[in-house]
């Protein structure tokens, strides 16, 4: 886990980061959030040292990382950038093994985990020989992500890791992403400035602005319970399509009206408002169970409403 | 012909190796020397512009300041070509480690690499296309510079196109540019090769290219060809003529080690002891500078080169008096004479227009200008001190004795320039030699020209008659002083060693070996 304890960071005269405190717990997902210049960046290169804070404490796996010899405390942790930074002179295989090497890990143990890691993430073994140049965008940014997790590392840092890519790459590698085994434990703290992928994959966003933290905390309540005028401002123009994607059918599973039991095959309660209406586009209706084992049968109309009235639940607590 | 293919393969040799041993110590001085530039980048900008700086030092200059603190030979030569291979290494290092795409270079240092695993791992290879394309430069500047190596006696083909030039003689400056140009393609031809390879066979290419490069460097330490107690240093013009090294070598059988060396520099290794015997001109005033003494040719090897002025009959009969008033100087100026105004214009420093003023003065021979506008004579000079104070003589006795203008057109480069003019009717006159005349100019067949050439009164008949029948010039009377070449030493050595002449030398070198 990580603790960040007031830390700043000026460059000349500007302030960069000011003050920024927050924890990120054993298997969470915290995502720095903010327009560009907000220290979202500065912040995430503190937490490995590419960057030294002014003050402040910053504290991994309970020790304080600025004892640490710095090139020992990075080979731990993971870090994948916008860029890939994949070496262009090393083929795939060289750039997974070099943490490895680093470490000092054996040939065999560094061929079969590159393997393994390859197949998880859904790359092919051919490519293991091919350098990365001759790849593409979303196969680079894939062994990027090899790369930072062929050790295993128990934290993992990301900044921007699906920048560079297209929009329809980028939404169908992110999917692939949230459904990554290899993720699921991981402590993990991402930067990012596309307000959909943080409230996609965060477990928790941390909002930024101007080197400060404007509020932390789950997806809903930066939607519903924004603490400042520019936590609201700046979730605005997106609300409704966010509402779709956080929304799931549990949290309005009463409002939805109760059906007779049916005994269809039933998908679970836990998916989104957005693919519950997806799957109507195909479908007139289909049957859902919640976790008690509760059937119900979904329809356009009755989730629609079941929405509007959450929604405005929300809005008056 | 063997002996010249042989020495073309040793001066090749010789050109490869020295490019080569001075492209190694411009690598490992100039690739730790961008490295650091790169990681400190404040520096940067003071080292390239010094490298810069050392960079547009002519090379024969560069040459010459190197004489004092290295001597004469390899050391300078390769200090010189270091130099000059050092801006295109330094910066081409710099410019390929700052060119490293930060993420990258970020991505290296996030995983844990140190800083000398970022510089060796990530930095230099991706730099290296770029490191090469600076070392390919270095080396075609190499080949080209080395050339003028031969001028501080380290041999390369620069013996041969030097020797050639002086000589005018297309052929032998053909057999050092020739291979001296495809040496610069071959090489960079190479190294491009090199500089466009992938990643992988980079990596091994590069391993052997260290003990390439160092094998390259060591045809410079190839045996030379004889030793001997003491050293000799000859222009490259003195090694190719009959009245020059092979003249000593055929008539007196002289064995002596040398090395071949510019004119500019041959007498300051000479004083410098750097070198023991030189080729040097009798009047030059360097002569009396560096306090050598002429060793006598007793067996008239080296032909007379009494200077006169050579005058274009249809300006005689234009210029009535000229022809009086030019020989006002005849025999007046004797071989240590005309050491003495060379010295004082070459290493006093005194203009050519006051040592001739002040030695006319002396002769009671200066007269105060007359202002005349009888008409214009246009006097040529060749392109070197002695001619420009016998100009300004002339000037000034014609200005002083007669009615008649003057245009002075000095610099003339070399003889054949000075001899066109006169003949093109751009010049009157200009003051020739009569060895110059005889082998240059006339060029008769050898035998002939071997008769005659030691006798000074045959040779000066010849010459004129020649010259009224072919050119319709004139020489006038000998002004008296022979400039010819001469071997030299230090005075001090000639007194301690008793040579006085060549056949001494000669003895001294067989007792010696």
């Amino acid at each position: 886990m990580i603790k960040v304890e007031a830390v700043s960071k000026s460059y000349g005269n500007t302030l960069a980061v000011k003050q920024v405190s927050f924890e990120v717990s054993e298997g969470e997902n915290l995502i720095l959030l903010g327009t560009s210049g907000c220290g979202k960046t500065t912040t995430l290169k503190m937490i490995n040292r590419l960057i030294t804070p002014d003050a402040g404490n910053i504290l991994v796996n309970g020790k304080d990382i600025a004892k640490e010899k710095p090139d020992v405390l990075r080979r731990g942790i993971g870090y994948v950038l916008q860029n890939t930074g994949l070496f262009p002179h090393y083929t795939v295989a060289e750039n997974i093994a070099i943490v490895p090497k680093l470490l000092g890990w054996e040939k065999e143990k560094i061929k079969s985990r590159s393997n393994e890691i390859i197949e998880k993430l859904h790359l092919s073994e051919k490519y293991l020989s091919a350098y990365p140049g001759e790849l593409s965008g979303g196969q680079q940014q894939r062994v990027g992500l090899a790369r930072a997790l062929v050790t295993d590392p128990s934290v993992l840092l990301m900044d921007e890791p699906f920048g560079a890519l297209d929009n329809v790459t980028r939404t169908s590698i992110r999917k692939e992403f949230k459904g990554l085994e290899e993720l699921k434990r991981k402590t993990m703290v991402m930067v990012t400035h596309d307000i959909h992928e943080a409230f996609e994959l965060a477990d928790r966003i941390c909002l930024m602005n101007k080197g400060e933290i404007v509020q932390i905390g789950t997806p809903k309540d930066l939607l519903y319970k924004p603490v400042t005028e520019f936590a609201k401002n700046f979730l605005a123009s997106e609300k409704l399509s966010l509402e779709f994607k956080i929304i799931s059918l549990d949290d309005i599973w009463d409002l939805i009206p109760s059906s007779e039991p049916v005994r269809a095959t039933s998908l679970s309660s836990s998916i989104s408002v957005w693919d519950a209406m997806d799957k109507l586009q195909s479908a007139p209706s289909f049957v859902v169970k919640n976790p008690s084992g509760e059937q119900k049968n979904i329809a356009f109309s009755a989730i629609t409403k079941a929405f509007k009235r959450y929604q405005k639940k929300q809005s008056h607590e | 012909m063997s002996e010249q293919s042989d020495k073309l393969l040793n001066q090749t040799l010789q050109h490869v190796g020295l490019t080569f041993i001075s492209l190694l110590f411009a690598v490992l001085i100039g690739l730790p020397l961008g490295i650091l530039i790169a990681r400190k980048r404040k520096i940067s900008g003071s080292v390239l512009a010094f490298a810069g700086v050392l960079q547009t030092i002519p090379s024969i200059a560069l040459l010459g300041f190197m004489i004092p603190l290295l001597g004469i030979g390899a050391k300078p030569a390769i200090v010189a070509l270091l130099i000059y291979a050092l801006l295109p290494i330094i910066r081409n290092t710099y410019t390929g480690i700052v060119g490293v795409d930060a993420s990258i270079r970020e991505a290296a240092k996030a995983m844990g690499m140190n800083n000398w695993q970022i510089l060796f791992k990530v930095e230099l290879p991706l730099a290296m296309p770029v490191i090469l394309a600076g070392i390919r430069t270095a080396t075609v500047i190499n080949v080209g510079v080395a050339t003028l190596a031969s001028y501080i006696a380290a041999g390369g083909l620069g013996e041969f196109i030097f020797g050639g030039i002086s000589l005018n003689n297309t052929n032998m400056i053909l057999a050092g540019a020739i291979p001296a140009a495809v040496l610069a393609i071959v090489l960079d031809g190479l190294l491009a090769l090199l500089q466009n390879l992938n990643f992988k066979r980079l990596r091994k290419v590069l391993l052997v290219l260290p003990i390439f490069l160092l094998i390259l460097s060591g045809f410079y330490l190839l045996p030379k060809a004889y030793g001997s107690s003491l050293t000799a240093g000859f222009t490259p013009e003195f090694m190719g003529r009959q009245d020059g090294d092979l003249g000593l070598k055929s008539v007196y059988g002289l064995k002596i080690h040398t090395i071949v060396i510019s004119d500019a520099v041959m007498y300051k290794a000479a004083f410098e002891k750097e070198l023991d015997v030189i080729s040097g001109y009798s009047t030059d005033g360097r002569l009396k500078a560096f306090d050598l003494t002429i060793l006598k040719d007793d067996q008239r090897i080296f032909p007379p080169y009494y200077a006169a002025p050579i005058v274009r009959e249809s300006s005689l009969k234009k210029f009535p008096e000229l022809e009086k008033v030019l020989n006002l100087l005849a025999g007046k100026i004797t071989d240590s004479i005309m050491t003495d105004l060379n010295y004082k214009t070459d290493q006093l420093h005194q203009s050519p227009e006051k040592v001739a003023k002040d030695f006319l003065i002396s002769r009671n021979l200066f007269k105060v200008s007359k202002n005349g506008k009888a008409g214009i004579v246009r006097i040529g000079s060749k392109i070197f001190g002695e001619q420009y104070i016998l100009a300004e003589m002339y000037k000034m006795l014609i200005q002083g004795n007669t009615n008649y203008q003057v245009a002075t057109k000095t610099g003339l480069g070399g003889t054949k320039i000075c001899f066109d003019a006169l003949l093109n009717d751009q010049i009157d006159f200009y003051p020739e030699y009569t060895g110059t005349g005889l082998l240059v100019l006339l060029q008769p067949k050898a035998e002939f020209a071997k008769q005659i050439a030691h006798d000074k009164d045959k040779t000066y008949r010849y010459v004129n008659d020649e010259f009224r029948k072919k050119f319709q010039i004139k020489w006038l009377t000998p002004i008296g002083f022979n400039n010819s070449y001469a071997l030299m030493m230090r005075r001090k050595q000639s007194k301690e060693l008793g040579v006085y002449t060549i056949t001494d030398l000669k003895q001294y070198l067989d007792n010696n070996k």
